[in-house]
């Protein structure tokens, strides 16, 4: 059972954060309505980083998937 | 600041009522949990730091995305710019939720935020529909979701110790699946779709070309580019 320090500090800096995102909310509510392309923008922020963290290392295996949901709905096309 | 709703409700009703509102997501969070803490595992964490991990952080998109960047050394900045564009959203949830929370006082919505997720966000919102959200009934449906996902993270960490390479069983496949699901609780239509193919394509890039982790901004900045010029239902929302 270990803790290391750099680890120790990289989970305080990501629960620091995270708290921030969560409470922010509480000051601003009121004042920060988006709408339109901004909110669109700001909705597209989570998909897009959790797509970023598996598209680099995970390139083979999601070529692969691409490549199968491509020819699912190319055949569907033709049939 | 805020109005006292008085509620006749008792506060062990409210309470009963937000536990059944969430169980079924707690039973949803222990097969997450348990990949979760193998995943930890096999990159080099300890039970101890993945246990941690969720207990402190608390938010499953933005861990996942975590140990999937984690090396050592640690990328301490890259992992918190990952968490806080993740968790961003937390922003709009905590902005739509809070006027809804009349009888909290500054304190107990400080506290009562440490526990919004995607979940105990979306089934407080369905609730204040209908009634005024009583502390009671938060505190009651948001704490227990942190019991499944930390016990589960523990207890996947400690399996995963004695299991190995995740990639020997396959594990490796479960984890691409599972980041599948949590980007497909994200869609919003064909726009989505530009987007993850944008950042995709834009990480994949940068990862190959400039290295980890400008990646991840680049992911970001490609992802958000995109959703802000195409075309999409969002835009007349």
């Amino acid at each position: 059972m270990s803790l290391d320090p750099a680890t120790l500090v990289a989970i305080l800096a990501m629960a620091v954060v995270t708290y921030l995102t969560r409470i922010a909310g509480i000051f601003v509510a009121g004042r920060l309505a988006l709408r339109g392309r901004a909110k669109a923008a700001f909705d597209a922020i989570p998909p897009a980083v959790l797509l970023t963290a598996i598209a680099a290392t995970r390139l083979p295996l999601l070529a692969t998937i691409a490549t199968g949901v491509f020819a699912v709905v190319a055949l569907r096309a033709l049939a | 600041m805020h109005r006292t709703f008085a509620s006749s409700r008792p506060a062990r009703v409210e309470a009963q009522e937000g536990v059944i509102d969430i169980w079924p997501v707690m039973v949803a969070a222990v097969p997450i949990g348990l990949l979760f803490g193998a995943l930890c595992v096999g990159k080099g964490l300890s039970i101890l730091e993945a246990g941690l991990m969720s207990l402190l952080v608390f938010a499953g998109g933005a861990q996942f995305a975590a140990v999937e960047l984690w090396t050592y050394p640690v990328p301490v900045l890259a992992l918190a710019f990952s968490t806080l564009l993740i968790n961003s959203r937390h922003v709009l949830m905590g902005a739509s939720l809070a006027p809804k929370l009349g009888g909290f006082s500054l304190r107990q919505r400080l506290c009562a935020f440490y526990f919004l997720t995607d979940e105990s966000w979306a089934l407080a919102e369905r609730r204040a529909r209908r009634q005024p959200i009583a502390p009671a009934s938060w505190f009651a449906l948001a704490t227990m979701l942190p019991i499944a996902w930390i016990g589960s993270t523990v207890l996947g960490a400690w399996l995963g110790s004695f299991l190995g390479e995740p990639e020997r069983l396959g594990a490796d496949f479960a984890f691409t699946a599972m980041f599948i699901g949590l980007i497909a609780g994200f869609w919003s239509g064909r726009a989505t779709g530009f987007v993850i193919a944008a950042s995709g394509a834009a990480a994949a890039l940068t990862y190959l070309v400039i290295g980890p982790p400008w990646h991840v901004a680049a992911g970001a900045l490609a992802g958000i580019a995109t959703a802000w010029a195409a075309p999409g239902p969002a835009r007349t929302a």
